[in-house]
């Protein structure tokens, strides 16, 4: 059994031990710890990737228990590519904090690895309560990073995100409660199996758990009713944070495409679960992103508007529930979290070299070499808006027409082309006012509410969005193997039985005990 | 019994709900903390109600009480406790720096 699908975790968990044991140490030291772990996760990511690309699905079993009864990670072409992306992120995250932003507060790198292990924990569990777990942790981060740096913004903005989410975990332990009392398993690959043999009497508490249980991941994906926390959450956040946010909505899509392709599918009672409220949701987060990117005043709240746009659109592809539609809608995932997280890389940019006026849509001090940042910015909005040539514009096409065949396809259609000009429109506006206008500093320029201490090093910031724009560009020219990649993931989850298979083994082995 | 349970659960969740929904963040910590009572209980009822089960398969009885829920409660009290804690930690923080315990603490009303 090859130990490579544990890694991703371990990696980051030691890391995040050993800096926190070593926390008197210089700053300087903290940063080479960080860094050689994040290399290595981005190795080991790559590494995970490429061996999941034969098509297997690898189980881990720790302790070597025997499932159901032991916890199993799972590696799929699924868990492999969110565990990569995540790698990527995690690196650009690292590379703007150099800037000075990791010495704002303590144990910014603690925390960073700790997220770390807990979203790559998420992506490659097996088993409900440990998804749970992995949740939790990072979670916890995600407190703790949010408000980082300090000030009574953020503090406002995390008690609420910390009160929401504890809510919400509440929620999943009801829910995982229910499961464990009807079903008698946590393990999600024994949910399939469980799932069509629940007495009739039973189905309806069932599916309300598991109905339950999908409200938990659209909370954390920010759909419609339940997703007003996020441009709140993500503009409080210090902008480097702000960049590992954005995979944490991914974590809920995740989740959600994850368990019902495994569970709800396998079962007559449960295959309907989503169907009928799913896509119209969708439709609705994505007006309300559009609403409140129209409305924004700075690039950081219009981009977190955008994350909830894309969060809608990667929505429609779970709803729609094809083979096609999970293709595309994983393609589209990656290309949106790299353009999203470049964006935020930007606004950081952005708001350093204009001083008080920050991020702002207002006139303000002339942005040094302007064309460098210019045709960055021009990059990542033709991304992010799903103008042609770049992969916006690609992944947009591709769910477009993965969603032609469903009942919501009219409305799909003309919220993503919408979406899409609203958030080409509110980029240009922006982008005259802040690369066409330069004014003097200007006096009675509003000071934006969480001040950023602002650091003269910004060349890492650079760094790290040279390296998304990078991403964003193979994203584009690489579009044929990504997209031949998210293919065989989507076959590789409509076939649930592979799954059930490498988790349990001969699956008739295991003895069941008839619960009263 | 069973419906005493479940009656003590339903009580438990609802005083949460009301509590998490007022406007102070003592209340809201207070109704977190019942609600997470409510939810550890049915973890923990998850295993079926029996008094004389024992948690250990022994020869000679027959039956045993399940010991899974029992695990995973232990794990749910733990990481509810330290979220608490967390929570306490941050609204004092957020009543030191605005000077009100309100959940928009310091945000223009």
């Amino acid at each position: 059994m090859s130990h490579l699908p544990i890694l991703p975790v371990l990696i980051p968990f030691l890391t995040a031990g050993l800096l926190l044991a070593t926390h008197g140490m210089a700053m300087g030291f903290k940063r080479a710890v960080s860094s050689a772990s994040v290399v290595a996760l981005v190795v080991v990511s790559i590494l995970l990737l490429i061996e999941s690309g034969d098509g297997l699905i690898r189980a881990y079993r720790l302790g070597d228990w025997p499932a159901p009864f032991g916890i199993a990670l799972v590696a799929d072409r699924l868990a492999a590519l969110m565990v990569t992306l995540t790698a990527m992120l995690a690196a650009a995250v690292l590379i703007s904090a150099l800037s000075g932003t990791d010495s704002q507060g303590r144990h910014f790198h603690v925390f960073l690895h700790l997220q770390i292990a807990g979203l790559n924990g998420a992506f490659l569990t097996g088993d409900l309560f440990n998804l749970f777990v992995f949740f939790e942790i990072l979670l916890l981060a995600s407190y703790a990073l949010l408000v980082h740096g300090g000030g009574l913004p953020r503090t406002r903005a995390g008690l609420a995100y910390v009160v929401l989410n504890l809510a919400g975990s509440a929620l999943f332990l009801i829910a995982l409660g229910l499961t464990y009392g009807t079903l008698g398993t946590l393990n999600m690959a024994d949910l399939a199996l469980v799932l069509p043999m629940v007495a009739s009497g039973d189905q309806a508490l069932v599916r309300t758990t598991l109905a339950l249980l999908a409200a938990v991941f659209v909370l954390k994906a920010a759909l419609l009713p339940l997703g007003f926390w996020l441009p709140h959450v993500y503009t409080a956040a210090a902008l480097p944070v702000a960049v590992l946010f954005v995979i944490m909505t991914k974590v809920g899509i995740y989740a959600l495409l994850r368990v019902s392709t495994i569970g709800f599918v396998t079962a007559p009672f449960t295959a309907d679960l989503l169907q009928p409220w799913l896509a119209w949701l969708a439709l609705g987060t994505i007006a309300l992103g559009s609403i409140g990117t129209l409305a924004a005043t700075r690039l950081s709240v219009a981009v977190a508007n955008i994350v909830m746009i894309s969060s809608g659109t990667l929505l429609l592809g779970v709803a729609a529930g094809s083979v096609t539609a999970y293709a595309a809608m994983l393609y589209y995932l990656v290309n949106t979290t790299v353009v999203t997280a470049g964006l935020f890389l930007l606004a950081d940019r952005v708001s350093r070299q204009r001083g008080a006026v920050a991020d702002v849509f207002e006139k303000g001090p002339r942005i040094a070499g302007i064309l460098a940042t210019g045709g960055a910015y021009l990059i990542l909005a033709v991304a992010a808006s799903g103008v042609p040539p770049l992969s916006g514009f690609l992944g947009k096409i591709m769910v477009m027409q993965s969603l032609q065949e469903t009942s919501t396809a009219v409305g799909a259609w003309a919220a993503m082309l919408l979406s899409g000009f609203v958030v080409a429109l509110v980029l240009a506006r922006a982008a005259s006012t802040f690369f066409w206008e330069p004014g003097r500093a200007d006096k009675q320029a509003p000071t934006p509410e969480p001040v950023r201490q602002i650091s003269s090093n910004t060349g890492s910031t650079e760094t790290a969005l040279l390296g998304m724009i990078a991403c964003a560009l193979v994203i584009t020219l690489g579009a044929a193997p990504i997209s031949a990649y998210t293919r065989a993931t989507a076959d590789q989850l409509a076939t649930p039985a592979g799954y059930v298979e490498a988790v349990l083994g001969d699956s008739s082995a295991i003895r069941r005990e008839r619960r009263p | 019994m069973e419906f005493l349970v479940s009656a003590a659960i339903g009580i438990l969740t609802a005083s949460g709900l009301y509590l998490i929904l007022r406007p102070t963040t003592f209340s809201v910590v207070l109704g977190l903390t019942l609600l997470s009572y409510a939810v550890n209980a049915l973890i923990f009822f998850g295993g079926r109600l029996g008094a004389s089960a024992p948690p250990l398969v022994l020869p000679g009885t027959d039956g045993h009480a399940d010991p899974l829920p029992q695990a995973l409660v232990l794990t749910a009290i733990v990481i509810g406790f330290g979220m608490t804690a967390y929570l306490v930690a941050l609204a004092l923080r957020a009543k030191g720096e605005s000077g009100n315990d309100h959940v928009d603490a310091g945000e223009e009303r």
